[in-house]
Parts: structure tokens; C-alpha cells; sequence
């Protein structure tokens, strides 16, 4: 029978995932991005399994609302990049410091 | 028995088409699957039965943030070999530290299961009610209890829609050299022209 250990186990191994691919693509900011897309997917698998097993409806309603901040965070992640490239014919985050004022 | 083996089946693929997003080579095949991985993990809450946020994870990630991505990789043109210089270099980091968390994450599976962490009750008002859907249980809920944090919500949306056009919006009257019809009208020959009477031989002053 499949319980909350499993949803756990699935959704920590893919929060590892993510964090992984922060390190391993520490150059491209998109797939950074993507990377924070995946962290926020195993939280809301946590969460929506949670309120599934414990038979309380908040956590599905807190999955809907990390869910707005995860769009909401890919598009001004998305435009922060287009201008960036815009003005640098690039995306690389090495020599983003460059921007501070 | 046909619900543990959609689970594992979804499951596996989640992790695979993750572990794909952070390993392809190039980025568009990481928005596919990344898209791949949403699907799979809706799949993983309607076996729980939360139909309501699956479909909406199916329509707000690979409806609109999936495509948007998509649009983004495509619409730059990048050197994607450049980026990917540091990959083998960042390697060990990063796979100790993804190593010791998920050691530590594991950890915590297991300190539950050998109940030293015990789950706290849930107060009681959130719960389901027998014979109602799982949209309907939700709205009741979302409409009653978490109004403010809704329009909160929508307040965010409204907050990043406005950012991301001031953001990326470029003036195209300024770049462009645009009419001013108020200033034409205004120009007065006097301060426009001026004459002179250059001497023979001599040139004009300007």
C-alpha cells in the first residue's frame, strides 16, 4: 500500500534534484530557473500529499498559492533575463555582479 | 494493486524526467522535460485525489510557464556549449551537498517511521466533506476562510504581470526619433533662420 513515506521520499529525492541542478548549471540562468521550478513541484507534492493523508484541504489550497508565486517568480525571473541579455549579448551569471552600482 | 503500480509509475518518471531537466545538454530539451515531469506529477496528485490542483498544475505550469520558458530559449540566441564549461568543475560540490541533504531528507522519512516524529493533528475545519468533490470542497474552503490570502494572490499576479512589461517594455518613441507636433508648431522663423551679408572674400561666421 502506498503511504506518506512514499510522497515524501518522491518529492525529497526531486527537491535534491533541483538544488543539484542549481550547482551543476551554475552558469545558465535558465535552467536555474527550471531548477527552482522543480524545487517548488516536490514542495507542492509534499503538500498536496499531506493534506491528502492527514484528510485536511489547507494544504491543497497553500499548493494553489505556491503555485502563483512560482509563475509569478518565472516571469519576472524570464524578463529580468531578456533584459540582461538585451544589454549584455549574454546570459551568463559569472559576471553578473558587474551590474552592481 | 493497479494504484501502487501508477504510483511507482509516475514516480519514476517525475524523478527521471528531473533528473533530465538538470542533466540535458541543451536547454529546450530541458523545458520538454520539465514538462514531461509536471504532467507526471499531476498524475501523482490525482492518485491522492487532489484533481483540482492537478489540473490546474497541468494548466498554469506546462500551459503557461512551460511555454514561456520555451519562448524565452528560443527567442535568445545563445552559445549553450559556453555555458555548459563549468559543468564537469561544479560537479563533486555539488553532488556532496545534494548527497547530504537527501541523506538528511531521508533521515527525517525515517525518524518518522520509527516514530520519534509524531504528525500534529489537523484542527478539524479544513476537512473534506463526504459527498462533495474536491472542487467543491476546495471553494468552499477558499472563498470562506482564505479570502484575503486569494485576492493576496491575485494581488501578486497583478504585482509580476506589471514588473515584467515595465521590465522588458522599451520605448519606441524615443528610439525611433518620434513627431512632436506641439514643438513644430511652436518654430518661429526668427529663431530658426538668420540672415547675413557675408563681405566679398570673407567667409560666414556660423
Amino acid at each position: 500500500m502506498i503511504g506518506i513515506e512514499h510522497y515524501i521520499v518522491v518529492s525529497s529525492i526531486l527537491f535534491v534534484l533541483g538544488v543539484l541542478g542549481i550547482f551543476l548549471n551554475r552558469k545558465n540562468v535558465i535552467v536555474i530557473l527550471m531548477a527552482i521550478e522543480l524545487i517548488l513541484l516536490a514542495v507542492n507534492i509534499n503538500l498536496v500529499a499531506f493534506s491528502a493523508f492527514l484528510n485536511d484541504l489547507t494544504g491543497q489550497v497553500f499548493a494553489m498559492f505556491v503555485l502563483t508565486v512560482a509563475a509569478a517568480e518565472a516571469a519576472i525571473g524570464l524578463a529580468i533575463l531578456v533584459i540582461y541579455f538585451r544589454r549584455r549579448g549574454t546570459i551568463a551569471v559569472d559576471d553578473i555582479n558587474r551590474m552592481k552600482g | 494493486m493497479i494504484h501502487t503500480l501508477a504510483f511507482y509509475l509516475f514516480a519514476v518518471l517525475v524523478l527521471a524526467s528531473g533528473a533530465m531537466v538538470v542533466l540535458a545538454r541543451n536547454p529546450v530539451h530541458s523545458v520538454l522535460w520539465l514538462i514531461l515531469a509536471f504532467f507526471n506529477a499531476a498524475g501523482l496528485m490525482i492518485l491522492v485525489g487532489a484533481e483540482f490542483i492537478a489540473m490546474l498544475l497541468v494548466i498554469v505550469y506546462v500551459g503557461a510557464v512551460a511555454v514561456l520558458f520555451l519562448f524565452v530559449v528560443m527567442m535568445l540566441n545563445i552559445d549553450f556549449a559556453e555555458l555548459r564549461a563549468g559543468f564537469i568543475k561544479n560537479a563533486p560540490l555539488g553532488a556532496a551537498i545534494a548527497l547530504i541533504l537527501l541523506v538528511e531528507l531521508v533521515l527525517g522519512v525515517g525518524a518518522y517511521r520509527a516514530g520519534v516524529v509524531e504528525l500534529g493533528e489537523p484542527l478539524g475545519n479544513a476537512a473534506p466533506l463526504a459527498g462533495e468533490s474536491n472542487v467543491e470542497n476546495i471553494g468552499a474552503i477558499l472563498y470562506s476562510q482564505y479570502l484575503f490570502l486569494f485576492e493576496m494572490a491575485g494581488v501578486i499576479l497583478l504585482v509580476s504581470m506589471i514588473g515584467a512589461i515595465v521590465l522588458t517594455h522599451r520605448d519606441q518613441r524615443a528610439a525611433r526619433g518620434h513627431q512632436n507636433i506641439s514643438k513644430q508648431v511652436a518654430r518661429r522663423p526668427e529663431d530658426a533662420t538668420e540672415l547675413k551679408k557675408p563681405e566679398v572674400g570673407q567667409g560666414v561666421e556660423l
